[in-house]
């Protein structure tokens, strides 16, 4: 998400389910929808019946969704940015990209700064000795005004796209299928393919998940997918877009409403630098870099304005600063993401933990990191359905002895941990946001069983605890505390219609309504819980509980169905879809139309009124249109292929570099890397229809559809080891074993890479030491390597050995 | 494929074997369709319950599903979930559910939910049942404390930073919106930092 965010605005799937139907296109890599989103995949049979779209599959395991694919590729693992970087200079060197939606709507003419480069590995201002890059030469060239020079027949030697035909050069058929073990045949069938989408009146959608996120490099490699989007003039497109489907019902959303940098909204959580909110706004709100640039985000004032109003109501007063100085604030260079988080904890640096609805130990990685962090809080509260592995992780040497023989018993363990029931799904309302970016709002079923209690009740009456103490004892900065707005009829246990209203937010005085977040103001008059969800709980009710059925562009939008952030658009980056006259690039799907005066169709993702040339079509960036090249990113401003952490070979465009310089590895003393010496295999995470995570082994129908966890081996390897289907085999990494079946197929054939003959092991990941069913859990072997920009662990392509048992 | 996986767990609650005989097989394992009866019986056990509107709460594809109860209009019932389906009205899944989707009201149901706070003193071997005011009192007794000894106001540089970073909050994408909302209030009032969801994984 923080890829699609730097290059086009905001980090969310750009189309949706429904429009898939709409492609005449597909490819699916890192992704498996036919088993993982099942009723999702329906709409790309649908684009296939309807509009005879072709179907690419590019895996390292012949899947389900390879299984109905007009073309599948295997690939190595962790090889996906040669392969996409491959597409990039076919379509460059070929010219089967749409030239004129890459001139009018991407940043392909502007100029990059005299200095910047690409060498043996490494972007322009690397420094050995610290390990990071110094980014000024990964800068445009600015007028006297500070907007970008632009070269509008991209010639110039210094403009993005010319940088980047220089870039992928290097990305040959030839190079592609030495690296990532494909034929270069099949390459070239997928690469003609895809291509088709170039034509203006084709549009092309790609499909990715967790088989893309988990790497080293992730956010690189979505970003080199968007590229390929970009250039193929599928971005806004109906049938187009990059889409992430995301695999908790409400990540989406949770991730809308804050992370440990962010507040909701996507507003930057405060740092110490910044000592003032003018100091704040300062800092955190973009200047155009283009004169027609829309930069949408120069409302910043007013979004972080009405969220001080809603947090602390009355008391953040324009002589207060709306209360700006009682948000915490992160140091400038502090990171606290999920692998920092834990490295902290098992450095003996934390206290305590509060979890809602999450299971660290069965999916962080590293599994004995998890452990041994745990062991080391004060005090842990899990809010939870079932009995999970965290909740009870001082058990897991008495459960699972094979795998934690070096863990402390139990009676060792001096954590204090809370194990609190809560309600599930059915016996809570509120709203979940879907991949599509909908906000589908739900009603409680029934009360939740026995003592357990709806989530808002269990926080409700934990603050008033706390805030009870501080008013009693006193203690450590009680202001911040409790100035916090908390007016709910019942505070012991919000009301979520309550908590909704209040994220939409209302005018400060009157506490009617607002319609949307056009009517946020900067001075304190109005409140908004999250600027993007303002419009989803109106004066004229819940927009989200809504069920219309209407389909007026007959494309699936559904406008009165459900709500979809921002303000009910349904694609974003929709102004796109249309030429520079504001007519659509394919009469046919037409999302969007200027009629002279305004714009019809979908909510256009551009003023309602301006006319197509007044600005740039990509309204969340300084530059107006969307990013080829993007300073944003720790390891360089175009995408490059590097090597998983742990890798069967040395990268064959730069050995020297092999592995993304700028990862970020951790050093504990459970932090352990492995070489090909040692585990010669590589190894893949996935997921089966049957299970959701590590839930639905507490459930029957799932447990007796997928009894056991196994290991899936190609029959080539399995010959070589004398392995059958049922015998027991042993996987290890250099951080921990799993034990299991052996599954032999031909889904993962050998790959001939660079003259080497590599073989992948697929490891399901549902399993656990408590459940219906057990078995070992996953992340025993997985690493504590992370994607510097995402903080994404790599669960895809790292190396293990095998035993038969 | 699947075939060739020799299936014996002892450690299991379940086997595969156990679940062969059940619902899947109406047709053929009787050599005549019971679908007609089927379809009656599931008429008549719907026809009294109440349906409330819900969203499938494992993946993000959103499908919509209609919770049936029964119970809710008599007096001192405690209402039970008796079905769960797809929702024909959803543009998504239009009535169509996953395996996953299709066994809620297992989840609902499930005999594994807690149902109690429990607690695990330091050092124990085992979980003690424990009522909730004498939990939350503890809860926030060790809350307090850890920010009264961790809580940063200024830092080194004499900054404003009004910080916790001893005291961590992770989860929420499987719960709504306005609890996430409600969980960064808890959050920002407490000044905890670290503060991470699934979407980092």
């Amino acid at each position: 998400m923080a890829s699609l965010a730097a290059t086009f605005g905001r980090g969310a799937m750009t189309n949706g389910w429904t429009d898939v139907a709409n492609a005449d296109v597909v490819l699916i890599m890192g992704g498996n929808p036919a088993e993982n989103h099942p009723v999702g995949f329906r709409f790309v049979l649908e684009a296939r019946r309807k509009r005879k779209a072709k179907v690419v599959v590019v895996d390292p395991r012949f899947n389900r969704t390879a299984a109905v694919a007009d073309v599948y590729v295997p690939i190595r693992a962790g090889t996906d940015i040669a392969f996409l970087g491959g597409l990039i200079h076919y379509a460059l060197s070929t010219g089967k990209y749409q030239a004129e939606y890459v001139r009018q709507h991407t940043t392909a003419p502007f100029l990059v700064k005299e200095g910047f480069g690409f060498a043996d590995g490494h972007f322009s201002g690397w420094d050995e000795a610290t390990k990071k890059y110094d980014k000024s030469s990964w800068e445009y060239e600015l007028d006297a005004q500070g907007f970008a020079k632009v070269d509008p027949t991209l010639e110039h030697p210094r403009s993005v796209f010319q940088w980047m035909k220089r870039h992928y050069a290097r990305y040959t058929a030839e190079q592609v299928s030495s690296i990532c073990g494909c034929s270069k045949e099949d390459f070239l069938k997928a690469a003609e393919l895809i291509t088709v989408a170039a034509a203006k009146d084709k549009s092309g959608t790609v499909l990715y998940a967790l088989g893309w996120t988990q790497h080293s490099h992730s956010v690189q490699l979505i970003h080199t997918a968007a590229m390929v989007q970009l250039l193929m003039g599928n971005i806004g497109m109906p049938g187009g877009g990059v889409n992430a489907q995301r695999g908790h019902a409400n990540i989406q959303g949770s991730t809308d409403m804050g992370a440990w940098n962010m507040l909701p909204g996507y507003l930057k959580l405060p740092r110490a630098n910044w000592s003032s909110l003018d100091e704040y706004l300062k800092a955190n709100t973009p200047k155009p870099l283009r004169p027609d640039s829309l930069n949408y985000w120069s409302n910043t004032n007013k979004f972080m304005v009405s969220l001080l109003k809603a947090y602390y109501g009355d008391k953040a007063t324009k002589e207060n600063g709306f209360g700006y100085d009682w948000l915490p604030k992160a140091g400038e260079t502090d990171n606290y993401g999920w692998g920092y988080l834990f490295d902290n904890m098992y450095a003996g640096k934390m206290e305590g933990l509060i979890s809602f609805g999450m299971n660290p130990v069965a999916n962080g990685p590293n599994t004995s990191k998890m452990l041994g962090g745990l062991g080391k809080l004060k005090w842990m509260i899990v809010a939870e359905n079932f009995e999970t592995e965290t909740a009870a992780f001082w058990k897991a040497k008495e459960l699972a002895q094979q795998y934690y023989a070096n863990s402390p018993d139990a009676a060792r363990i001096q954590t204090e941990v809370f194990l609190l029931p809560a309600a599930c799904f059915a016996e809570k309302d509120g709203a979940f946001v879907n991949s599509s970016r909908w906000l589908q709002w739900k009603d409680a079923a029934l009360d939740p069983p026995g003592d357990a209690l709806r989530d808002q009740e269990i926080i409700g009456r934990l603050f008033a605890k706390v805030r009870e103490l501080y008013a009693k004892e006193g203690g450590a900065a009680p202001e911040p505390l409790q100035s916090m707005s908390w007016s709910y009829a019942t505070p012991s246990a919000p009301s979520l219609v309550e908590v909704a209203r209040e994220v939409n937010g209302r005018e400060a005085a009157s506490g009617k309504q607002l319609s949307g977040f056009g009517e946020l103001k900067d001075d304190g008059s109005t409140a908004c819980g999250n600027w993007l969800y303002s419009g989803s709980f109106t004066e004229a009710g819940n927009m989200m509980a809504r069920r219309g059925q209407e389909d007026p562009t007959a494309l699936g939008l559904y406008p009165n169905y459900s709500w979809s952030w921002p303000a009910n658009r349904r694609i974003l980056y929709n102004r796109a879809a249309a030429d520079a006259g504001g007519q659509p690039w394919d009469a046919t799907r037409a999302s969007l139309r200027w009629t002279g005066t305004r714009w019809t169709g979908d909510t256009p993702d551009y003023k309602a009124d301006a006319a197509p040339d007044a600005n740039g079509s990509f309204i969340m960036l300084p530059e107006g249109v969307a990013k080829l090249f993007t300073p944003d990113f720790a390891e360089g401003p175009f995408p490059e292929h590097y090597e998983p952490a742990e890798s069967p070979v040395e990268n064959a465009l730069h050995p020297q570099v092999s592995f993304n310089p700028s990862a970020k590895v951790f050093h504990s003393d459970l932090d352990k890397i492995g070489s090909v010496k040692d585990y010669p295999y590589v190894a893949i995470t996935y997921r089966l229809t049957e299970h959701f995570h590590y839930w639905t082994k507490h459930i029957a129908s799932s447990s007796q559809l997928q009894t056991h966890f196994f290991v899936e081996l190609p029959d080539e390897l399995a010959r070589q080891k004398d392995i059958k289907s049922g015998d027991r085999v042993r996987v290890s990494s250099a951080r921990g074993k799993v034990e299991g079946q052996a599954l032999v197929t031909k889904r993962m054939r050998g790959m001939d890479v660079n003259g080497k003959r590599i073989y992948h092991v697929g490891l399901p990941i549902h399993w656990g030491f408590l459940g219906k069913v057990s078995g070992p859990l996953i992340n025993n072997l997985t690493a504590s390597v992370f994607d510097p920009n995402s903080g994404t662990p790599e669960y895809k392509g790292f190396l293990v050995n095998l035993e038969k048992l | 494929m699947w075939n060739e996986i020799h299936l014996t767990n002892m450690d299991s609650e379940i086997s595969r074997r156990s679940f062969i005989g059940s619902s899947a097989a109406l047709i053929t394992s009787f050599g005549f369709d019971l679908r007609p009866a089927a379809a009656a019986s599931r008429e008549l056990k719907i026809s009294r319950t109440t349906q409330t509107q819900s969203v499938c709460p494992y993946c993000a594809v959103g499908c919509s599903v209609i919770i049936h109860t029964l119970g809710d209009k008599a007096k001192n019932v405690k209402p039970a979930v008796v079905y769960i389906e797809g929702d024909t009205a959803s543009p998504i899944n239009r009535g169509t559910l996953c395996p996953k989707g299709a066994s809620l009201k297992e989840f609902v149901a499930c005999d594994r939910r807690l149902t109690q706070p429990l607690y695990r003193a330091p050092g124990a071997t085992e979980w003690k049942p424990m009522k909730w005011e004498e939990a939350l009192t503890r809860m926030a007794r060790l809350i307090k404390d850890s920010r009264d000894r961790g809580f940063q106001a200024k830092d080194e540089q004499g900054r404003t930073v009004n910080r916790l970073t001893n005291v961590g909050m992770i989860g929420g994408c499987t719960d709504t919106n306005e609890v996430n909302y409600l969980l960064g209030k808890f959050r920002f009032g407490l000044g905890i930092v670290p503060y991470e969801n699934q979407a980092r994984l």
